[in-house]
Formats: C-alpha cells, sequence, structure tokens
C-alpha cells in the first residue's frame, strides 16, 4: 500500500470525488490557478476548469452563501476557508443558516457541502493562523465536524463528507498536512462519520485525542510500553457526531483516561468527552479524569518560545500519563 | 540536571584540589549541606551543595586538581517527591504520613505521596465494583496493599488479590520491583501468607496460654512401635497423629475452640477439621485433615503424611487447604521450646507444639526425675472464648498425653 | 431620469398589458393574486389583535413590486429567495391561503418549517422558494449560489433575490452583487425600498438616493422603478430576467413603494412617522391603481372583480378555519430532522 502524506490524501478525495460526481466543485480563494496556498488543490483547476474550481473573491461569507445556495440547487461544494482562523466573518452563514436550513424546514431543504478549513498550530502561525475551533462548531446542532490526524482518515473521512447530505466543517490539521504519513488504501476508502478509531490497544489507561495530538499520543503510548505500561489510543476521527460507545468502551476498559487536544481549555471538547465518561463509565472509573490541553489564552503566539508553551507535545504528555498510570 | 562547579574560594585562587568527597552518587543532598572538601592554597573549605537533589555524578577524583569553574559534580535536581510504594499503614492504625525523600527539601509541588488511612479507604468506583463482584470482606481488603498514590487501593490491586486468593499454592502474577532499595521479589505464597497474617492480627483480639506435658509415656511408646508401624504401613509414626489424637479429644470436650467468630454469633463446628502446617521451601502452608475425629492414629498417620508429601511436591488441591476449624503447629521440630502461633481465620485457636525437651522435673511427691517435657502453645480468640476455656482445652490434650498407654488403641 | 411608468404611460397605456405580452386572463391573476395577499394579511391582523396568533408580519402596500416582478418569472422553474415581507411572491409561485394561514398559527403541517419558524420565514424545495431564515440578507449569497448552479449546470434559471433596502447594508448584499457581478450570474436582485428600516429612515441608511446607483460599482445595470406601479414592475423584472437567461447578468431593481402598517405586530410606527405620510401612501395603493387601470382597459368588469372577491373571500375564511383546526407539533417534533438523517446523534 501506498504511503502519502495529508495533504497528498486530501487533494487524492477532492480529486477522486470530482471524477465520481459532477456536482461536486470546489470554491475558494487562491484554489483555481495556484492550487490552494497548501497546494490541497493543485491540479485540479487544469483538470476540471473554472466552474468546478472557483477561486472566489476575499469574502469568506461570500464563499460559504454562494455554496450554501449552490447546494440548495443540486450541486455538492466543498467551500474551502484557507485558515480557520478566518472563518468568523462566515459565523453567520454557517451557524444561521447552513445548520439549521434541515431543522427550520423540517426535513425539507438540506444541505450536502463540505467546510474545509486548515486549522492547528506549530508552524510559526501566530495568532491568526493557528486556532482551533472544533469546540466552537461542535456546539451548534445541525453541522458535522470532523477532524482526522492520518492520511487515510483524511482521504475517507473527506469522502464521508462529501457524501453526506448534511453539512460538513472538516478540518486538517495543517502541522499534519506533510508531517504525518501513512497508508492510504486504493478503492474509495470511505471512512464513516461518526465513528471513532482505537489506534493502538492498550489495558493501563486510555488516551482520547485527535489531530496532531493523535501522533503525539501514539509516540507517548510508545514510550509508555517501554516503561511497562500498557496505553490505549483513542482518535476520535470525528467531533460531532461524536462516537459515545466508542468513548465509553475505552474507559470501562482501562478505568483511567487521558483526554489531549491542542484547542484551549475552557469548554474544549475534553469537557465533553469528560462529560460523557462521568454519565456513562463513572463505575469503571478507577482514577479521576484527567485531560490535557491548551492554554486559556487567546491564541498561540508567533514566538518559538510561547508556542511552544502552548502546544502540549510528547514529554508533557508522557509526564501527565504517567501522573495517571500511577494513581 | 545541574552542573556543580569549582568554586573560586579566594580572591587570586585559580584552582582547587578535591580532598574528600562527603557525599557519593545515589546520596541524597540537602541545599548547603557539605558536598565536598577542597583544599586551595589559602583555604580548605568545605563546599555546600547547590541545591537539593541526588548526587548523580562525581566528575573529579579525590586528590585531582582543577582549574576554578571546571565541572566537579552532577546533581539530579529533586522534582516532585519519589512516591514509596511501601505497604499500608492498617486501617485502624493513626496515619503516619511518609517524607519521600530524607533529608531533601520538600519541593514547592504536589507534597510527597502520603500514606494515611484516608488514602486507603478511599476507593474509586472500579475497586468498589471488583470488591462487590468479588465479595471481597473487609477483613480481606484491609490485607490487600496499595500500589496508588498514598497506598490507595488500585483496580490493578485487586485483581491481582483475586487472581492469588483463587490459587493459594500456585505461583503465578509478575512481581513488582517498588521503591528505592533492591527488595527481594514476593512469590505468591509469601504475599498470600503476609496478607492473612496481617488480616489475623488486625481481626482476631489473641491471647496465649501454654501448658507444659510430660510426654514420656508417649516418648516410649512410639518407639516401640515405629520399626512395627514402619514396617505395616511404610509410612513414619510421627509424634503429629498423636498430638493430633489429643487435640481432638481436647476439642470434643471442649468445643468453644472448634468455632469462628461471626458478628451474628460464635458459630460452632460440626466437623472436627484439623489443619496440620507444614513447611515447605517458600514458607508454610496447612493441608486439612477432614473429620479428623472419625480416624484413628494410625489413620491420622496416614494423612497426614499423605498431605505432607503432597504439599512438597506442590500438588495439593484447593479442597486439601480448605475448611480447617482448628490448626497443630509443629515448629518443636527446629528445637524451639515456646511459640506463639498466629490464628488462621476464621479459627478461634491454634497449637503449637514445641520441641520435646529432656528436663529435670518434680515427680511423685518431691523426687526428682528426668522426663520428655513439651510445651503446648495455644493462641486462641478472646472474642470466642476466656482462659478458662482455653486452660480446659490445654488439660484436656494433656491429660490425654499423659495418660498415653499401649491401652489406647493406635487403629 | 424618466421612471419607466412615465414612458409607458407617456405611450398611451391602455393596452400597457398586452403591449407587455400579458393577456387579459394573466392580467387579471396578477390582480387576483394581489388582492388575496391584502386579505390574507388583512386577516391575519385581525386574528392577531384577537389575541389568538402572536405574530404578523405585512406585505401591505408592496402587492405591486411583489407580485409585479415575480409574474415576470416562472414558477417551477425559476427560483426566489423572498424575505420575510415577500407574501406576494410566494403566493405567485404557488403557496396559497392555506398555507400562509398554517403559517401563521404554526401548525404541524406548516409547509414552510413545520410551525418551527415565526410566519413570514417562507420556504418549499418544491415551488423552487429558498428558505429563509431572521437574518438579514444572508439570502442574497444564496439566490447568487442556486444562479452559480444554474450557470454550472448551463440552465436558464433565473433566480430573484428579494430584500428591503435595510438588508441592503449588509456586508452579505456588498459580497452577492459583487460575486454575481464578476461570474454574470442569472440572478436579480429586487430591492423593495419602503424608506424605513423599521424605524430607521433611509437618510439612515445610506447617503445616496437611489440604491440602484450601487449597481454599477458590481458592473451590472440598475434600474429605479415606481414599485407601487405592478405593471412597470412586471415589464423591468421581465427585462432584467432576459438578461439573465441570456447571460448577460445581474441587474439591480430598486422598487419605491411603501410599507401601509407598522414593521410587524410587535411595532409601533406611531413612533417614528407621521399619520399624514401613511395617508398619502395610501392613495397611492397598488392594489388600487391596478384596478382603476384594469377596469379603464375593460378588463376588469363588475361582475369579474365581485367574482374575484368571493373567490379570494372564500379562500381566506377556508384558510383561516382549516388552519385554527389543525394540530399543533408533539413534544416528539423537536428532536427531528436536525440532520437529514432524521434523528438527532
Amino acid at each position: 500500500m501506498p504511503q502519502k502524506t495529508v495533504i497528498e490524501a486530501i487533494r487524492e478525495g477532492m480529486d477522486e470525488e470530482m471524477a465520481r460526481d459532477p456536482s461536486v466543485f470546489l470554491i475558494g480563494e487562491d484554489v483555481g490557478q495556484r492550487g490552494g496556498v497548501f497546494l490541497a488543490s493543485d491540479g485540479l483547476y487544469k483538470k476540471y476548469g473554472e466552474y468546478r474550481v472557483i477561486d472566489s473573491p476575499l469574502a469568506e461569507s461570500c464563499i460559504v452563501g454562494v455554496a450554501i445556495g449552490a447546494a440548495i440547487n443540486g450541486m455538492r461544494p466543498i467551500a474551502e476557508i484557507q485558515f480557520a482562523d478566518f472563518i468568523a466573518p462566515a459565523m453567520n452563514q454557517i451557524i444561521e443558516e447552513a445548520a439549521r436550513f434541515c431543522y427550520r424546514t423540517a426535513g425539507d431543504f438540506n444541505l450536502p457541502m463540505v467546510i474545509r478549513a486548515p486549522w492547528g498550530g506549530g508552524v510559526h502561525g501566530a495568532l491568526y493562523h493557528s486556532q482551533s475551533i472544533e469546540a466552537t462548531f461542535a456546539h451548534i446542532p445541525g453541522l458535522k465536524v470532523v477532524a482526522p490526524g492520518t492520511p487515510a482518515d483524511a482521504k475517507g473521512l473527506l469522502k464521508a463528507a462529501v457524501r453526506d447530505p448534511d453539512p460538513v466543517l472538516f478540518l486538517e490539521h495543517k502541522r499534519t498536512y506533510r508531517l504525518v504519513k501513512g497508508e492510504v488504501p486504493d478503492g474509495d476508502g470511505v471512512v464513516p462519520i461518526g465513528k471513532a478509531d482505537v489506534k493502538r490497544e492498550g489495558k493501563d489507561l486510555s488516551l482520547i485525542a485527535y489531530g496532531l495530538m493523535l501522533t503525539y499520543c501514539l509516540e507517548v503510548a510508545e514510550k509508555l510500553a517501554a516503561d511497562g505500561i500498557s496505553a490505549e489510543v483513542l482518535d476520535l476521527r470525528t467531533i460531532k457526531p461524536i462516537d459515545q460507545a466508542a468513548i465509553v468502551a475505552t474507559a470501562k476498559k482501562t478505568g483511567k483516561v487521558l483526554v489531549v487536544h491542542e484547542d484551549t481549555r475552557f469548554a474544549g471538547i475534553a469537557a465533553e468527552v469528560m462529560a460523557i465518561i462521568m454519565e456513562h463509565a463513572f463505575d469503571a472509573l478507577d482514577a479521576p479524569l484527567m485531560r490535557l490541553t491548551g492554554p486559556d489564552v487567546p491564541a498561540m503566539p508567533f514566538n518559538h518560545v510561547l508556542e511552544e508553551a502552548f502546544m502540549p507535545n510528547v514529554d508533557r504528555i508522557l509526564a501527565k500519563a504517567k501522573e495517571l498510570a500511577a494513581y | 540536571m545541574a552542573s556543580v562547579k569549582m568554586p573560586q574560594l579566594g580572591e587570586s585562587i585559580t584552582e582547587g584540589t578535591i580532598s574528600k568527597w562527603l557525599k557519593q552518587p545515589g546520596d541524597q543532598v540537602k541545599k548547603y549541606e557539605g558536598l565536598v572538601e577542597v583544599i586551595t592554597d589559602k583555604v580548605n573549605a568545605e563546599v555546600p551543595a547547590p541545591l537539593a537533589g541526588v548526587l548523580k555524578e562525581i566528575k573529579v577524583k579525590e586528590g585531582t586538581t582543577v582549574t576554578v569553574g571546571t565541572e566537579i559534580a552532577v546533581i539530579e535536581e529533586s522534582t516532585a517527591a519519589t512516591r514509596t510504594a511501601t505497604p499500608s499503614a492498617p486501617a485502624s492504625q493513626p496515619s503516619k504520613p511518609v517524607v519521600a525523600a530524607k533529608g531533601a527539601e520538600v519541593p514547592a509541588r504536589a507534597p510527597a505521596a502520603a500514606e494515611s488511612a484516608e488514602g486507603r479507604t478511599r476507593l474509586s468506583p472500579a475497586v468498589r465494583a471488583l470488591i462487590e463482584e468479588h465479595r471481597i470482606s473487609d477483613a480481606e481488603l484491609s490485607g490487600i496493599s496499595g500500589s496508588g498514590i498514598g497506598g490507595r487501593i488500585s483496580k490493578k490491586d485487586i485483581e491481582d488479590y483475586v487472581a492469588k486468593r483463587a490459587q493459594p499454592a500456585a505461583a503465578n502474577g509478575e512481581q513488582r520491583q517498588r521503591g528505592a532499595g533492591t527488595p527481594v521479589p514476593l512469590s505468591p505464597m509469601r504475599r498470600a501468607i503476609a496478607s492473612n497474617m496481617v488480616r489475623s492480627k488486625q481481626t482476631i483480639p489473641h491471647a496465649w496460654t501454654v501448658a507444659e506435658v510430660d510426654m514420656s509415656n508417649v516418648v516410649r511408646f512410639r518407639q516401640q512401635a515405629r520399626d512395627g508401624f514402619k514396617q505395616k504401613e511404610g509410612i513414619d509414626l510421627t509424634f503429629v497423629p498423636i498430638i493430633v489424637k489429643a487435640v481432638v479429644e481436647g476439642l470434643k470436650a471442649v468445643p468453644i475452640l472448634n468455632a469462628s467468630w461471626s458478628d451474628d454469633g460464635v458459630v460452632m463446628h460440626k466437623d472436627i477439621n484439623i489443619g496440620v502446617a507444614v513447611s515447605v521451601e517458600d514458607g508454610l502452608i496447612v493441608p486439612v485433615i477432614h473429620q479428623a475425629d472419625r480416624l484413628s492414629i494410625a489413620g491420622l498417620a496416614k494423612v497426614a503424611d499423605d498431605l505432607a508429601k503432597r504439599a512438597r511436591a506442590g500438588a495439593l488441591t484447593i479442597p486439601d487447604v480448605q475448611g480447617a476449624t482448628f490448626t497443630v503447629n509443629n515448629p518443636g521440630t527446629f528445637g524451639t521450646i515456646l511459640s506463639y502461633s498466629i490464628i488462621a481465620p476464621p479459627q478461634a485457636g491454634i497449637l503449637a507444639m514445641d520441641a520435646i525437651v529432656k528436663r529435670p522435673v518434680v515427680v511423685d511427691g518431691d523426687a526428682i526425675a528426668v522426663r520428655s517435657m513439651m510445651n503446648l502453645c495455644l493462641s486462641f480468640d478472646h472474642r470466642v472464648l476466656d482462659g478458662v476455656s482455653a486452660a480446659r482445652f490445654l488439660q484436656g490434650v494433656r491429660r490425654w498425653l499423659e495418660g498415653f498407654s499401649e491401652q489406647i488403641p493406635v487403629y | 431620469m424618466a421612471t419607466k411608468t412615465q414612458e409607458v404611460e407617456a405611450k398611451g397605456g391602455q393596452s400597457r398589458h398586452r403591449s407587455l405580452g400579458l393577456s387579459d386572463d394573466q392580467a387579471l391573476r396578477i390582480y387576483e393574486v394581489m388582492r388575496l395577499a391584502r386579505a390574507i394579511d388583512e386577516r391575519m391582523w385581525l386574528i392577531n389583535r384577537q389575541g389568538r396568533a402572536p405574530f404578523v408580519i405585512s406585505c401591505q402596500g408592496q402587492e405591486g413590486a411583489q407580485v409585479g416582478t415575480a409574474a415576470a418569472l416562472r414558477p417551477g422553474h425559476d427560483w426566489v429567495a423572498p424575505y420575510y415581507r415577500d407574501a406576494g411572491v410566494i403566493l405567485w409561485f404557488g403557496m396559497t391561503a392555506k398555507d400562509q394561514m398554517l403559517s401563521f398559527f404554526a401548525r404541524r403541517e406548516d409547509p414552510n418549517s413545520g410551525g418551527r419558524q415565526m410566519p413570514g420565514h417562507f420556504g418549499s424545495r418544491r415551488l423552487h422558494i429558498v428558505t429563509g431564515g431572521s437574518p438579514v440578507a444572508t439570502q442574497l449569497l444564496h439566490a447568487a449560489g442556486v444562479a452559480l448552479a444554474s450557470k454550472q449546470r448551463q440552465e436558464d434559471a433565473v433566480t430573484a433575490a428579494y430584500f428591503g433596502e435595510g438588508g441592503a447594508s449588509q456586508g452579505d448584499c456588498h459580497e452577492a452583487m459583487n460575486f454575481a457581478g464578476i461570474h454574470k450570474l442569472g440572478v436579480i436582485f429586487v430591492c423593495e425600498n419602503n424608506g424605513y428600516a423599521i424605524s430607521v429612515p433611509q437618510s439612515r441608511q445610506m447617503a445616496i438616493q437611489n440604491l440602484a446607483d450601487r449597481a454599477a460599482g458590481y458592473g451590472f445595470p440598475g434600474v429605479v422603478v415606481d414599485g407601487n406601479d405592478v405593471l412597470a414592475c412586471y415589464e423591468v423584472a421581465g427585462q432584467a430576467v432576459e438578461r439573465a437567461r441570456r447571460g448577460e447578468g445581474p441587474t439591480l431593481i430598486e422598487a419605491k413603494t411603501y410599507r401601509f402598517t407598522a414593521h410587524s405586530s410587535d411595532d409601533d410606527d406611531k413612533r417614528y412617522r407621521q399619520a399624514e405620510e401613511v395617508a398619502i401612501w395610501r392613495q397611492k395603493d397598488p392594489i388600487q391603481r391596478y384596478a382603476k387601470y384594469l377596469r379603464e382597459s375593460t378588463t376588469l368588469t363588475d361582475p369579474v372583480e365581485k367574482e374575484i372577491t368571493e373567490r379570494v373571500d372564500q379562500q381566506v375564511d377556508e384558510a383561516t378555519e382549516y388552519a385554527e383546526q389543525a394540530p399543533d407539533p408533539t413534544p416528539d417534533d423537536l428532536m427531528t430532522f436536525v440532520y437529514k438523517q432524521g434523528t438527532v446523534s
């Protein structure tokens, strides 16, 4: 099986979906001629032409609003927001419109659209090219939110998102674009939305993560194994609808859970995961639930010292995991 | 890691000689505690440690001269205090906080893992669920040591206990190294014994009383009978079956010793099952002679011999080690004359027969004779019975042994 | 610059509707829909003031701009993205008095939303009416997107996006016109300029007199029309639609009109405008003006008028009765259709 990077997997996913279904098109800033600022759509403009790979004006509300309109009228748009940090101007269209179309028409309308956005830090992107947005949008009923961490999952979930009848926010961790390589199966390889994945089995404690933190947690699990601690790593993959069964299963299996995310702490996804475990697996707990997250500051600063202080890293995750193991 | 450098011990000093290391690698070092003695042209000084921690490495040997600023040692700063998972204090005793690194500064971060009664009794939901599932009694629980923070009993501790409880004779499970130093790994048997001993002493109020027994008649009989017995039965006629027989008679006369304490009342056992302690390579095992009151001396001898052989071969079954209502212990084989045995719960007593020793005693009025004397040491559960019953029991056993004659049937 | 009305009237105006390609029946149909829109609205106010329904948001006074422009489109083929006042538009596009009343009483059978939205939040996939929410002007981008899809599939369907002059201040309005202009999309932007955004007058909404002037900034024509002259609206809309179908791109139509009622049943318009002003505009009631024209062109006779009145009244009465009896949604209905699959995760 071929090894690909996350960005290659995403590009392939889009290409294959556009080839398979003529109603699929891409719209966003710089996606056409340039192939995207991260080259996510490199080559697609040439292949599919200007009506299926559309260079939009610099207007996020426009990108999403037009995508909504196209989805109303029989198309399956992929709207790219250049950086998750810039999604705010489109909030009105996403939250008030896209998320509610199906509910407010009691199912008469539905929007089969995807909003793709690179997120996350560790790339010296500073305050406005490093943010995590999954918690904000996961809170909105009517949206689906996915955050793959591996190439196979990125491609598979992108296909699932395109084929999904509802609006899907597809979050691609920009640090994983070229950093994370993996096997991507040939053929359709659709990964279902709403299903987490045990990336590594274990029995002493559970690490629950997604995005870049998944890669870090796998590294941590390897180091823990050398110390005789068997860590299970659960990759959420989908933030909403969250895989409650998988979360509960791993908590019941090990009794010790550490949730890791890059996003700021307060009301981040870890809070929801921990609430789910408390509600459904309390009697299986052998230690208090723990989380390791980004700090509650507005965003990740530019200076590398500050950026490193912000981002959870392998050493910190390892230390916290050991603390949990020793409880 | 912190680097310790040769200090400038005087204005124009450029070098110093290591005279004597006051600490060795592995030693704990307090801040400002004397680390090394240094000789210079002007000054002989004791150099204090710049920080608290563990001396990791000595870079410069005694007698060597180095320039000022040269690295002479490496100290590992103490961070979170080491947690020594020592066996937890019993729940009934007052809490004893254990300071992690002796002599080390207490770090600003979380205090050292303090053993406390509170730590032990705080049971997580998972632990509580397992306790219920496996019906672990409070008594058993108090004997389980906790490997978690503060002596907390973790899920794993319960799981390990349950595994061992199921197979007391089998050697299973892995050992866990703990704490500072290099302890000898515990075998499952040692663990089980330790746990049972603790449980027994914690829950049963032991009282102890001793009777001196003139075994001369028994000794004489045995000397006469053993060869013929060996020829006929193929096994040795030891003192064990005779003592057991005496104990059985004693229990029949004073049945309160063949009972168990429970919160609902003293449970009198119908059967008399005598556990006979056998020492094996790793410790002690107590196979049980079931319904010992129905066996003759020869019968007891056979059963005891078989059990002892199988015990030493590690071939006992679970029924072999279950159901004892009273235990007889034989420490005297190694020459001890008084022994305080620990009762095996839920029994009410344990009798130790110590060494038979020839002693001058007063007989028939005021004459002195040399007799084979043996001490019978009874440990009993003072909840179930008082000294009077204990003494009466011993009296019964003693009288039976002292009155031993050829009239007593062996079969 | 002369409005279309003045130009047409100068030509003699007797058979204006025929010169615009409308048959007598079609001209009467337009009249009837305007009458129906008005009658439904009046009934809603009565019921609201009786305390039997919580909310009305009216079309009264703007029927000419609404039905006139909508009549230039092909229901079922073309698309409309109305705003909350556009009863005239959606009735032309196939909604009925019953639909309106079901929505008014928020019944389970309400075709727009199953009782989930307030009245005035129109939507029907079947009728090509884009669903609207309460945030203002978001529908303009949706309309541009619908038109984009038509272009991508090389269909000649036209989309009409409706909004008030208040909505024109929203960023989405600018973004939609900009995008539509760049790609020459088949969308017509219809602004019903009634002079007030709730209470804020036009002078506080923009620095210019004619919103239509902005169209030049987006690269397409802007047309001012008398919004209370239904045939003038029909004419300019027809031209815009033809332009769009030919692939020449958007048009901005600014229909100058007036809102007879307060913004909604929760508004008191006496706080910000004079009764005299309203009275003046009542004189220019688009329904009365059109009726006068129709009589003058002998298209509308007394018997026909009576017939229309009876039909309208009957529809309104039947619709009201039906909707009053219709069942409400149940608490179980709360959780459905968060996602298209129908269940909440």
